[in-house]
């Protein structure tokens, strides 16, 4: 009964939703009020359906009622409460109710939250938001049902793929969706323009939190997901340029573009086009990514089972979407009157600079992503593009990129003085000079790039905080003062500041794990010691524990640094019968921002275990570089003025003219 | 600078960034890809020893050998032609005789290929698409026996 009613929820979200495709049009174009304000409740109500579904299928899980397919093929009875929920979403059709679920959310928030809306934008974008969900509801309901019952209900399930039976499943996939499907505001906000052929600073003011919001799931995403990849996989890597990696950081970087842009719009009603055309790219992007990820053309752990049918809808979605987008830009986007002037050497100029690298960076990855598929559906040839192709393609990039991001907040709107700006970033750059001086020492010349790499983030992260002393006048003012104008700082002045301090630690982090970390791969028979970098690990012994639906073979080490035990590590494998499975759990034990980080290999014959121990410094910047930049992003958005509304010039001159 | 400069000059400065990621992206596409080759393919190909490539297949019943040092060697087929590979490390947890597999290193002068990398299955259902394919290419696909793990 439970699965049935989840269906029929489906359903009639999937009429709500053809209704709310077209309904708010005709209103907006006879101007009635009643049928644009219709689009509201629907997308309430199918909120409330989609929501229902889910639930359904949350409670067909939670109970293992392996009548039903999907419950069947990924779940099992003895399984842990949390990954029972989890696996939910831990296959292919209980994941892609998860994106609709989504996508009702946002649709639903912008119905909720939306009240300073002009009637008819609110209502152009709850129908290209409608456009979208339909499509996916019939995708849902004509070829990945996952409330399809089993003629006959077997007793047991047949487990969810051990790889996934971590608490990882539970964050990983959530926030990514939410950062996929959240750019498909900005996508319905930008198509509603076009289609009214009017668009204005406000616009910008009222897609940017959206964006924003939808930019820091994605950040926490990708970085959870690394993290996810780091301590599963076994052998330490964090980033594997690996094709469903990129399809995730794709959008990010185009998003990461399209926030930007939209502050040039916002505050100088500049750029309006492109900001427009960045938001179709964003979510086209978060489509593809969709559809390498599920149609099957990908073979990885993400992609699970599939059938071509898939792929074909996928396929049919992303040419309605993207084409029928861009399309609609071209034909109504020279219609768009043009903005305000600035020069070359500006904060706009270097927003554009920013905009620039970043979708050529987007731009490479795209290219190392699709270049082999299409390789071979032309030619039949089959090569792989690795971390070699984005080491020299996507690195000069984002070096160049790095390089002007403390410039960028340091100029002035419209005309900037670069002269000026550099003899205020001199602290920074001494900064740099320092760290680069000090990692050379430090490393003993085993890289030359890296200690300039090292001098590159301590630029951005000193340029950032020179940012803020800047702007409240720290250290020449006396500091109650300086106090005063924190305080008084645009909240979203703190956010850029906090999220470029961000981005430069995870960089530190990844130059310092990728080149200064150690690793001793050797077969170890207990009570003998392996040594790395400063730290004695002694192999005290296997043991044996039984789990839940698995057991483990726990391999037990004491870590001494210096003769002094520090603390104790147990890698161990687990063997999940019901797939005859093996998974690795690494032990990880930090040491400062560094890690220790050992794995199980192979038991031999003689007695032995084969062992993967890695010494990673800094490497927890990586992740924390992007929770900072999440903070950011938070900051930013607790910005009153993006909560306020645009003010309107006529009534409220002095709030503009404070920029 | 008027608003016709200003376009062009962010134009040009445009075109010149996209000319050096194209410059990028070629040169790294010519010197850094990896192509992919079944077993047969290297036999008839006669690709050149030291040549960087990905082969997949199966890993041959009977041929694992183990030494020190984490030292492993076994054969790859596509059950027309073997090829040997060398590796030294730790091989997935997934790695067995018999099933899919597939190594990236460089190839040997003596035909063997001396890996850097290998990957096996991410799961006991699924077998890597590059091995399905060149068991079909071998004709040595069954699908009945194996479709079921192909999907």
């Amino acid at each position: 009964m439970i699965p049935e009613l989840g269906h029929y929820a489906l359903v009639l979200a999937l009429a709500l939703g053809l209704i709310q495709s077209v309904v708010p049009i005709v209103g907006a174009h006879t101007r009635d009020d009643a049928l644009m304000r219709l689009a509201s409740s629907t997308a309430l109500m199918q909120f409330a359906f989609v929501a229902l579904s889910f639930a359904a299928l949350v409670v067909c899980y939670i109970t293992s009622d392996f009548s039903v397919a999907t419950v069947f093929e990924n779940s099992h009875s003895m399984m842990p409460l949390v990954y029972k929920f989890s696996s939910v979403w831990g296959n292919h059709e209980g994941s892609m109710l998860l994106w609709v679920l989504i996508l009702s959310v946002f649709g639903a928030a912008v119905a909720a939250f939306g009240g300073n809306l002009p009637a008819t934008l609110k209502a152009h974008v709850l129908a290209v938001q409608s456009w979208i969900a339909s499509a996916f509801y019939l995708f849902i309901l004509l070829t990945s049902n996952p409330f399809l019952r089993l003629p006959k209900a077997p007793f047991e399930g047949r487990d969810l793929n051990p790889i996934l039976q971590d608490p990882g499943l539970a964050i990983h996939p959530p926030l990514l969706y939410l950062g996929y499907v959240g750019f498909s505001i900005a996508f319905s906000f930008a198509i509603a323009a076009l289609i009214e052929g009017r668009i204005d600073a406000a616009w910008a003011r009222w897609v940017r939190p959206w964006t924003l919001a939808a930019w820091m799931a994605l950040t926490v995403g990708i970085a959870m997901g690394s993290y996810w990849a780091y301590y599963t996989l076994g052998w330490g890597g964090f980033w594997f340029w690996d094709p469903v990696e990129n399809a995730s950081l794709m959008p990010w970087l185009a998003g990461t573009a399209l926030l930007h842009s939209a502050v040039v719009m916002e505050k100088r009603d500049a750029l309006k086009v492109w900001t427009i055309l960045l938001a179709i790219l964003t979510f086209s992007l978060s489509l593809i990514g969709t559809f390498l990820v599920r149609s099957g053309v990908l073979t990885s752990v993400h992609t699970f089972a599939n059938d071509p049918t898939r792929g074909v809808f996928i396929l049919a979605i992303l040419v309605l979407f993207i084409g029928g987008g861009l399309t609609l830009f071209a034909w109504r986007a020279p219609m768009l009157k043009q903005g305000g002037l600035f020069a070359p050497i500006s904060r706009e100029g270097a927003l554009v600079f920013n905009n620039l690298f970043l979708t050529t960076a987007c731009l490479t990855v795209f290219v190392g992503t699709l270049y082999p598929l299409a390789l071979e559906a032309l030619t039949g040839e089959k090569i792989s593009v690795g971390a070699p192709f984005f080491n020299l393609t996507f690195g000069p990039l984002f070096v160049a990129l790095m390089f002007a991001m403390p410039f960028g907040p340091l100029l002035a709107w419209k005309r900037g003085d670069l002269l000026g700006v550099a003899q205020r970033l001199m602290t920074a750059f001494g900064a740099a000079l320092i760290a680069v001086a000090v990692a050379f020492a430090l490393e003993g010349g085993t890289s030359v790039l890296a200690p300039f790499g090292v001098g590159l983030a301590f630029f951005v992260m000193a340029g950032a905080v020179v940012d803020l002393t800047e702007r409240t006048g720290l250290f020449r003012v006396p500091l109650a003062t300086a106090r005063l104008r924190a305080a008084g700082l645009p909240r979203s002045a703190w956010g850029t500041a906090v999220a470029h301090f961000g981005i430069a630690m995870s960089m530190l982090g990844i130059i310092s794990a990728g080149t200064w970390g150690s690793e001793r791969i050797v077969a170890l028979k207990p009570s003998q010691t392996v040594s790395i970098s400063g730290y004695d690990l002694s192999f005290d012994g296997l043991v044996q524990r039984p789990g839940p639906n698995y057991t483990s073979l726990v391999a037990q080490f004491t870590v001494r640094s210096g003769g002094a035990p520090v603390g104790m590590m147990a890698p161990s494998k687990r063997t999940f019968a019901s797939r005859s499975m093996t998974t690795n759990e690494a032990a990880l034990m930090m040491r400062g921002a560094g890690q220790l980080y050992l794995s199980l290999g192979d038991t031999n014959n003689d007695g032995s275990i084969a062992i993967r121990l890695y010494y990673k410094p800094l490497v927890l910047l990586i992740w924390l570089g992007a929770i900072v930049m999440m903070l950011g992003g938070a900051l930013s958005l607790s910005d009153r003025r993006l909560r306020v509304g645009a003010p309107k010039p006529a009534t409220k001159p002095a709030l503009q003219a404070a920029e | 600078m008027t608003r016709k400069q200003r376009r062009l000059t962010m134009i040009g400065v445009s075109l010149g960034v996209l000319a050096i990621a194209t410059a990028l992206v070629l040169s790294a596409l010519r010197d850094s890809i990896v192509f992919f080759n079944s077993p047969t393919d290297v036999a008839e190909k006669h690709v050149a020893p030291g040549t960087r490539i990905r082969i997949g297949g199966l890993v041959k019943e009977g041929s694992v050998q183990r030494g020190d040092n984490l030292r492993i060697r076994f054969d790859v087929t596509d059950g027309k032609s073997d090829i040997a590979v060398r590796y030294q490390g730790i091989v997935p947890d997934l790695f067995r005789e018999g099933q899919g597999v597939v190594a990236e290193g460089k190839l040997e002068p003596g035909g063997a290929l001396v890996a850097d990398t290998v990957l096996a299955k991410h799961d006991e259902r699924y077998m890597p698409r590059e091995v399905v394919d060149a068991l079909k290419k071998a004709g040595r696909w069954q699908e009945k026996t194996n479709g079921g793990a192909a999907k």
